[in-house]
């Protein structure tokens, strides 16, 4: 990881190169995504996402060799920029205790959680 | 034999009141009785179908206009919010959940006075080419029991070849409309990307998540289009829709140029699909269209790029499932941490694990600009052929999969083999271009469908040659 930090943002292909060495990904890296991800996985999960996702990547890693040299990236497809509208209060379809009816739990007009300080 | 008359036709008889709402929204629920062992539907919306069927009939009979789909049954993917039941997406931690508002395709339809009755099948979340990753039940080809209505909206598409409504919704994302329309024979439009308010939808990859018809003729897409599309303010990204009805179509063929995407017919075709495509292109040349071959080299990339920008999308899409405002809660967990990673885990099925992974991992610091930057850069390339293509085509053709229905159970052993289902549909989703899978003839008994493929924006035209093309077969 600190040699990725090294060498993003200088050049690219060093990156590739490196990437290609690491695609194949090991249980503790499965790990570190679940839990970026949020999700516990089972042990039976991770390994069988070791061998799945490795293998996808492997595939989508053939990008690596395209040449997009002069190419910019597109992000929106049809060409919007900066759609606004006024800031206005409108009426909508669904009221607050219409949302709050799906909540797991709710008290006082408001979403319940778990404790988080203390 | 079909069931149904055109969705016009069923209209004017409601409107003129030769036939009732309530009726057809019973014949319709009927039909989905008969006819549920196939499993294309996961729930009813019988009240509220029923109630809208009758306040459409006391319209009529109160000498009042309802609409151009007045009293016309239809069924929802399910993963569009829609009132009167339960929207799941197919997914164990949507199990349950009542939607607090309705998508806006489905606002505008009821508007139209069309009347929901069901909920279709679908691989949850939309994650899947077959319908097999649905956490209810896996749905089966009209055709042939032992084989996938394709997917993600196989179930939506099932039903409109059973009959059990005379139209359903579907979104595409790499081709999921397109896709179980050719595996169904059915007709299915991907429309312009931005052209149908996506409001009220459950998010897969939001820079390709299109909303569409299908159908059993193309004048019945074309309808759905013109009462679906138009400005929502509740989705930034739509585009302006033509003044022009999407219904007033252009079906001449003679002098239309049509380029038959080299890529597409490269090896790896079914041999029996490559007969079917190329009697289609035939039909085109003796009609009078000027078709040549055409290459876009950088076609064969498109799916690797789709692999990238959905997982990467998805991941963030599904981030909102975190078990404290809707959806599943885990009844296990000590701690906040632990309730967002039990929910999660508990929640979801396989696939939406793997993307979000696959999507968390490529969007991580450091490997960013390798996976996603890179992606939307071959995207880029894509999209340049397209336009280059377009410059001296009006459409493009070709299959719109490599193959005909496979058996149940066939690709689930590993997921790359089932993303390479989507190997020839994803292109126009990167590209945001319409596109349509119209019946084609069949191989091995098992329909075909031919894919036209138009520049951002020429829906109608798009409509207009699938048409001449329908007259023609």
């Amino acid at each position: 990881m600190l040699f990725l930090a090294v060498v993003h943002g200088q050049r690219q292909s060093v990156i590739l190169t490196f990437i290609e060495v690491m695609s194949k990904l090991t249980r503790k890296a499965v790990l570190k995504l679940a839990h970026l991800s949020r999700l516990k996985l089972s042990d039976e999960e991770v390994d069988r996402f070791a061998v799945e996702l490795t293998h996808i990547l492997e595939y989508v890693e053939t990008l690596n060799s395209v040449d997009v040299r002069g190419l910019e990236p597109t992000y929106q497809i049809t060409g919007l920029k900066n759609v606004t509208r006024g800031d206005e209060i409108k009426k909508y379809q669904a009221q607050p205790k219409d949302l709050l009816a799906s909540a797991p739990a709710a008290k006082d007009g408001q979403y319940k959680v778990k404790r988080i300080v203390g | 034999m079909v069931e149904w008359p055109a969705l016009s036709v069923i209209a004017s008889r409601v409107q003129s009141g030769q036939l009732k709402a309530v009726d057809l929204v019973a014949k319709s629920l009927q039909a989905i009785t008969d006819k549920r062992e196939y499993q294309a539907i996961i729930s009813t919306v019988t009240d509220r179908a029923k109630q809208r069927a009758s306040q459409i009939d006391e319209k009529v009979k109160n000498g009042l206009s309802v609409g151009p789909l007045a009293g016309v049954p239809f069924i929802a993917k399910d993963n569009f919010l829609t009132f009167g039941g339960e929207t799941t997406a197919a997914s164990n931690i949507l199990r349950g959940f009542k939607a607090p508002y309705q998508a806006s395709a489905v606002e505008k339809l009821e508007d139209a006075g069309a009347v929901c009755v069901a909920k279709a099948n679908l691989d949850a979340f939309a994650h899947g080419s077959s319908t097999e990753n649905s956490d209810w039940f896996v749905t089966k080809n009209p055709h042939d029991k032992t084989r996938v209505p394709g997917g993600s909206s196989g179930g939506s598409t099932a039903a409109v070849i059973l009959d059990l409504a005379p139209f359903a919704l579907g979104t595409d994302t790499g081709g999921s409309i397109r896709l179980p329309a050719s595996f169904c024979g059915a007709v299915g439009l991907k429309p312009t990307y931005g052209l149908v308010s996506r409001s009220g939808v459950v998010a897969m990859a939001s820079s390709t998540d299109v909303i569409g018809p299908l159908t059993r003729t193309v004048e019945d897409a074309a309808l759905v289009l013109d009462v679906m599309s138009g400005f929502d303010q509740l989705d930034s990204t739509m585009i302006e829709r033509d003044n022009n009805p999407y219904t007033n179509l252009d079906t001449k063929i003679e002098g239309k140029k049509i380029g038959v995407v080299k890529e597409y017919m490269a090896e790896g075709l079914e041999p029996g699909v490559r007969v079917q495509i190329e009697s289609a292109i035939d039909k085109f040349k003796k009609a009078g269209a000027q078709v040549t071959e055409v290459s876009l080299p950088s076609l064969p990339l498109a799916l690797a790029t789709y692999y990238i920008v959905c997982p990467a999308e998805v991941s963030s899409n599904l981030a909102r499932y975190d078990g404290q405002r809707y959806g599943h809660s885990s009844k296990n967990a000590k701690d906040l941490d632990e309730s967002y990673e039990l929910s999660r885990e508990e929640g979801f099925g396989l696939e939406a694990k793997r993307r979000i992974m696959i999507g968390t991992h490529v969007l991580s610091s450091g490997y960013y600009d390798a996976y996603y930057k890179k992606a939307q850069t071959v995207r880029t390339k894509i999209i340049n052929e397209f336009h280059q293509a377009f410059t001296g085509y009006d459409f493009l053709i070709g299959p719109t999969a490599p193959m005909v229905a496979f058996k149940i159970g066939e690709r689930t052993d590993d997921p790359l083999k089932m993303y390479l289902t989507d190997i020839i549909t994803v292109a126009a989703n990167m590209a945001g271009i319409p596109a349509i899978s119209i019946p084609a003839g069949k191989s091995q008994g098992l329909p075909v469908g031919l894919q036209l493929i138009a520049p951002q924006r020429a829906d109608r035209a798009l409509l207009g040659i699938a048409k001449a093309f329908e007259e023609l077969a």
